[in-house]
């Protein structure tokens, strides 16, 4: 008899179908080899490497994984993606399972990075522009009184040079803007 | 004149403002045009790709398409900026569905996007298109004996934009040559500043950029270049912290290359919006008889 077909997707065809809107990701192809984790600034910081993650997601160690701030940490740098010998983009990667945690509403507690992105949304969606101050209220808060200080004595030195926006900036058409959005996201963008 | 439409991002709008006008003012003295996109909107930053993939690509589609619209290629001073619009376009060209998709949202505004504008760099089309004789032939009053460390940072380079080397490129180099500055050999000149981590993981930003303050007073220089607002407020609006968390006492000045350009080409540092800088760039542009 042959063996019952497998209908629930793993982990790994889970992220797997997450990746680029244009093309697949070979997490599949990958050796172990570390480069990506030898490359990476951050790796000092995250509780797994690059390269153990991407161990853990073809293991299918689907709470291991979304439970890590691997992907949180990850500052965008690209180093790893143009280094890794499979080809893999594995800063891609970290994105999808930055929005994977966030449409599961399930990260590792403390973090800044998903307020932090959410906020960064709502502002643009609702304007067509970033705007600091408002940003900042998504993560200050989280910091101690020390941190909190030697922040606010940064903002204070750059708004005494004129570079602390006083106003948020707002596009001409936001209109039109906020209809593209919804085309897209059908609840994103109150009108 | 060659003309361009110019992306300058959110950041040039304030907390980077001397990139702005220091991009069009050597720009212009360059022979080029940089005519802002009109009613352009945020690129999605590094973050808004950890939300929504489809709408971060709608974001930059609808810049491009605008492009379009006023005929140009686009060009983005900002290495965020440029990577996110290159990406973007890389796969609406790939994807047709993905194009289609986007195309039906932004006929709401009134835009399709065909792929007919390029992106750019800014400092690509200073060291391609303008070219370096022609930086050169133009220069008025070289840099001779500034010591400057060529940052190139990550997305300017990464991921690879097309088959350019990304582990040992020089056109940084190149480019402040041809200005009568001295680059120097600076080690970490391709390792990132943190980014947007300076805000989600304080910890490891400041270690990030005590490294490369470390790294360019090393290789003796006295200015760290940048091509990126995120670099420049990352490795100098943060100096002070640096200096609180690993008592060190760093205070080196970092400029956008185009203020290096712009005094090259004989502009006044007030056009160039030198002066809003946290760590003053005065001292190190005397010492090296540039002090005007």
């Amino acid at each position: 008899m042959s063996a019952p077909v497998e209908t629930r997707l793993s982990f790994l065809g889970e992220v797997g179908n997450l990746l680029h809107a244009a093309e697949g990701n070979p997490i599949n192809t990958c050796i172990q080899c570390g480069v990506c984790s030898g490359s990476c600034p951050v790796a000092a910081f995250m509780d797994h490497t690059p390269r153990r993650l991407i161990a853990a997601i073809r293991a299918d160690r689907k709470e291991m994984v979304m439970g890590s701030n691997t992907y949180w940490y990850c500052a965008s740098c690209y180093q790893c993606t143009v280094r890794c010998p499979r080809g893999i983009d594995i800063a891609e990667l970290m994105y999808a399972l930055k929005r994977y945690t966030i449409w599961k509403n399930q990260y590792q507690d403390g973090l800044i990075g998903p307020t932090f992105s959410e906020t960064f949304v709502k502002t643009i969606v609702g304007s067509g522009r970033s705007y600091e101050p408002v940003l900042a209220t998504s993560y200050l808060f989280t910091y101690g009184l020390q941190d909190f200080l030697l922040e606010a004595a940064t903002a204070t030195g750059l708004m005494l040079k004129g570079r602390m926006p006083l106003l948020p900036a707002r596009i001409k058409r936001l209109d039109n803007f906020k209809r593209v959005v919804q085309r897209i996201i059908p609840m994103g963008g109150k009108r | 004149m060659k003309k361009y439409a110019y992306f300058p991002g959110c950041s040039l709008e304030k907390i980077a403002h001397s990139y702005h006008v220091s991009a069009i003012e050597s720009a212009r003295a360059l022979g080029v045009e940089l005519q802002e996109l009109e009613d352009w909107n945020c690129c999605g930053a590094t973050t808004y790709f950890a939300i929504d993939e489809l709408l971060a690509y709608t974001l930059c589609a609808r810049n491009l398409a605008q492009a379009e619209k006023q005929g140009l290629d686009v060009v983005a001073p900002c290495s965020g900026c440029y990577k996110n619009m290159y990406s973007a376009r890389k796969h609406l060209k790939k994807d047709a569905d993905l194009a289609e998709h986007i195309n039906f949202a932004l006929s709401e505004d009134d835009l399709q996007w065909t792929g007919g504008s390029a992106v750019r760099h800014l400092i690509e089309v200073m060291v391609q298109d303008v070219g370096l004789e022609e930086v050169k032939a133009r220069v008025k009053k070289p840099l001779a004996g500034l010591k400057v460390a060529p940052y190139y940072g990550c997305q300017i380079l990464r991921p690879r934009k097309d088959h350019e080397d990304v582990e040992q490129p020089r056109f940084f180099e190149d480019l402040l040559g041809a200005i009568g500055a001295e680059p120097v050999d600076f080690l970490l000149k391709l390792r990132c500043c943190g980014g947007a981590l300076i805000i989600t993981n304080r910890e490891a930003a400041l270690s990030m950029v005590r490294n490369l303050l470390q790294s360019a007073l090393q290789s003796g220089a006295a200015i760290i270049a940048t091509a990126c607002p995120l670099c420049q407020v990352n490795l100098e609006c943060y100096q002070k912290q640096v200096n609180t968390e690993f008592g060190t006492d760093f205070n080196v000045p970092v400029l956008y290359f185009t203020q290096l350009v712009g005094l090259a080409l004989g502009l006044a540092p007030d056009r160039l919006g030198i002066g809003s800088e946290l760590v003053n760039v005065m001292p190190a542009l005397a010492a090296a008889g540039n002090g005007r």
